[in-house]
């Protein structure tokens, strides 16, 4: 285990270099869906025809993702989409309906117990709300020191442990007696990252990390994001519905539109020839500081529910080049250009 | 402009206790003009919003300073005067459409009761008037929707509703908080392209209260920048956000990732936000500023050049590297 004098990242270590090739997380064909379960008497009914099956709603649909290792994928999409729940499934936290998830190219499923944990204590999550997501009657010290306690991941003195932790995130070690209401929304988010980091992740899942934050104090979180990956070689999954903030730190970037991925490039190639119509229409209207003003035009329809999802591909009633073909059959990703996927009947047809 | 302005707010100090969340604040609003309130968290955006409308509650109280509505001064008008104001005349939008709309009521309950408050009217009239007005901000099928419930509507479709009841009896004025922050992008600007077009059509004066610099960049006539809980600087939006004057507004505006360049560090603001409770005397922002000295220490008075108006010792200068 790693103690706290060696906070230095393993991308040295020879068993990096073997696995470079395989991606540090894989996903394949992920579906999540909520629901309850039917029990006995529900079933029953249901098999009667006196009750109907309870609704289950899909929030991830044959989702297929790879990161590989120092990368940072942001993944974007509009409330409801199951982003945050793909986040849940990468994280660990929540097993997914179907699917395998593979760290370092091994099924999570297939692994022994000890490596399960290992595993999942190499993906470590941060959270939208720092106000909800740590615990408002304990100490900043136990929040950060606790998980590495558990884990015994401290071989020297716990109080210079945990100090090393707050002076990484960017936090006075002197406050570390303080609880959380007395710190401010971008103090509190950066108790959360300590938190995260203190059990030497590799793999950070950032689920609008930054969303609750003002401008200000959002440079200066994404700043850390950027410094901390260099120091540590962390690879991210950042999710977040805010492009301008996806399009600076990323380097790859996996669009969402109602459980699944509509479009996947590199960063720069997406922001500038995106192919997908759902993409197009996010980019044309992301609010950007505009020195003449202008009149917004905005592409029309709501999100559909996504218990009754519409027929082929999701988008089709929004979108403003849909084919009859778009309300059949749901598009699959197919690659349009090196390292640019994209789900859209229109590529077939321009082809 | 400042003798036609419809709005104009003179020195105005809400306090909340010790805590001055809004010192001093003065700015116009001419008819028909839309003014962009930007500032972050805490720094008396809201409240001075709040303070217009006269619904600060306790405790806390407008402890100084004017606000002149259409000639009358409304700084100490009576709860039955601003009532028939309200709603009337002056309408607000708030971030949670749930802070207007009733969740145990249909719309149709609430858009009639809003309308013959002010109004002598049939109750089947003010239906028509709330039908029509569901319509106008773009709900589909208003008939029907007008026997939901708040709670069928989803959150963009309910900012919207919000909207509609805003507008019932076309005030001259309305004062938007943050209404579109909670939604998401696409939704957003189907909002932002309803509010543009209702308030030109209507020639409604507007006061859109945001974080958001790239929204006001849009909507924004002229746009007055908030630190804490004094107005830093004041200016026409393309103006402001080309050429900041005040170290502030030029750091705001840098932090945006879109401002940057890909991949690299943001230029960002050292520090945090001051405590308003415990204000400098001077410049709130002097300990977060490069370009302050000693004299940032002392009270800064107001710089004004044509539209444009500032408090800083060291503005920096027109032309940025």
């Amino acid at each position: 285990m790693i103690g706290a004098t060696s906070l230095v990242p393993t991308a040295e270590g020879s068993s990096v270099d073997s696995a470079e090739a395989v991606p540090l997380i894989e996903l394949k064909h992920i579906s999540h869906s909520f629901g309850t379960p039917s029990d006995i008497a529900a079933r029953l009914a249901i098999a009667l025809r006196l009750a109907k099956p309870a609704p289950r709603l899909r929030a991830i649909d044959d989702v297929s993702l790879s990161v590989r290792k120092g990368e940072v994928v942001g993944l974007v999409g509009e409330s409801g989409c199951g982003k945050s729940t793909l986040g849940r499934v990468v994280a660990g936290i929540l097993p997914p309906t179907s699917g395998s998830v593979l760290w370092r190219g091994r099924d999570i499923k297939t692994l022994s117990p000890s490596e399960r944990r290992e595993a999942k204590l190499r993906v470590q999550m941060i959270f939208q709300n720092p106000y909800a997501s740590i615990n408002p009657r304990r100490r900043a010290v136990d929040i950060v020191g606790e998980a590495p306690r558990v884990h015994r991941l401290i071989n020297g003195d716990f109080d210079a442990f945990v100090d090393e932790q707050f002076r990484r995130a960017g936090l006075d070690p002197a406050l570390k007696r303080r609880f959380p209401h007395q710190f401010s929304g971008g103090q509190r988010q950066r108790i959360g990252i300590a938190r995260a980091l203190a059990v030497q992740p590799e793999f950070l899942v950032c689920d609008e990390a930054v969303a609750a934050l003002d401008v200000s104090v959002q440079a200066q979180i994404l700043n850390l994001f950027m410094d901390l990956r260099e120091r540590l070689n962390l690879t991210y999954l950042f999710i977040s519905h805010d492009l301008g903030v996806v399009e600076h730190i990323s380097d790859r970037v996996a669009i969402m539109y109602l459980g699944r991925i509509v479009e996947e490039a590199p960063a720069e190639e997406i922001f500038a020839r995106a192919n997908h119509p759902y993409t197009q229409a996010l980019l044309a209207e992301v609010p950007r500081i505009e020195t003449t003003k202008r009149s917004f035009a905005a592409i029309k329809g709501e999100l559909p529910s996504p218990l009754a999802p519409p027929s082929g591909c999701h988008f089709h009633p929004r979108c403003p080049h849909a084919l009859p073909r778009c309300r059949t059959e749901a598009p699959r990703l197919e690659v349009v250009a090196a390292g640019h996927r994209s789900a859209c009947h229109l590529n077939g047809v321009c082809r | 402009m400042n003798a036609t302005a419809l709005l104009q707010v003179r020195d105005l100090q809400t306090h909340f206790g010790p805590v001055k969340a809004v010192n001093g604040v003065s700015f116009s609003v001419g008819r028909g003009e839309v003014l962009g309130l930007v500032g972050e968290s805490g720094s008396g955006k809201s409240v001075t919003g709040f303070s217009v409308i006269g619904l600060v509650d306790p405790p806390g109280t407008i402890v100084g300073g004017k606000i002149i509505f259409d000639g009358r001064d409304i700084t100490r008008s009576g709860r039955e005067e601003m009532r028939s104001l309200r709603g009337r005349r002056i309408a607000m939008i708030f971030q949670d459409p749930m802070m207007t709309l009733n969740p145990v009521l249909r719309i149709d309950t609430q858009l009639i009761e809003a309308v013959q408050a002010h109004e002598d009217v049939s109750r089947a009239e003010a239906r028509a008037r709330a039908r029509d007005a569901l319509g106008m901000v773009g709900i589909p099928s208003p008939d029907e929707r007008l026997q939901a419930y708040p709670h069928q509507f989803s959150g963009g479709m309910r900012q919207r509703v919000v909207i509609a009841m805003a507008m019932l009896h076309r005030p001259d004025f309305i004062i938007a908080d943050e209404p579109t922050t909670a939604l998401d992008v696409t939704i957003q600007a189907q909002i932002l392209a309803e509010m543009q077009k209702l308030v030109a059509q209507n020639h409604t004066s507007l006061i859109w209260i945001t974080h958001d610099l790239a929204v006001v960049s849009r909507l924004a006539d002229r746009i007055a920048v908030m630190y804490a809980g004094r107005i830093v600087e004041t200016g026409p939006v393309s103006d402001v956000l080309t050429r900041p004057l005040h170290p502030y507004t030029a750091g705001l505006i840098d932090s945006v990732p879109s401002r940057n360049r890909r991949g690299e560090r943001l230029r960002q603001i050292p520090g945090m936000a001051p405590n308003v409770a415990r204000l400098p005397a001077g410049c709130a922002f002097a300990p977060r500023c490069a370009r302050a000295d000693a004299r940032c220490g002392e009270a800064v008075p107001l710089f004004t050049a044509g539209m444009r108006e500032h408090r800083c010792l060291h503005p920096l200068p027109e032309v940025r590297a």
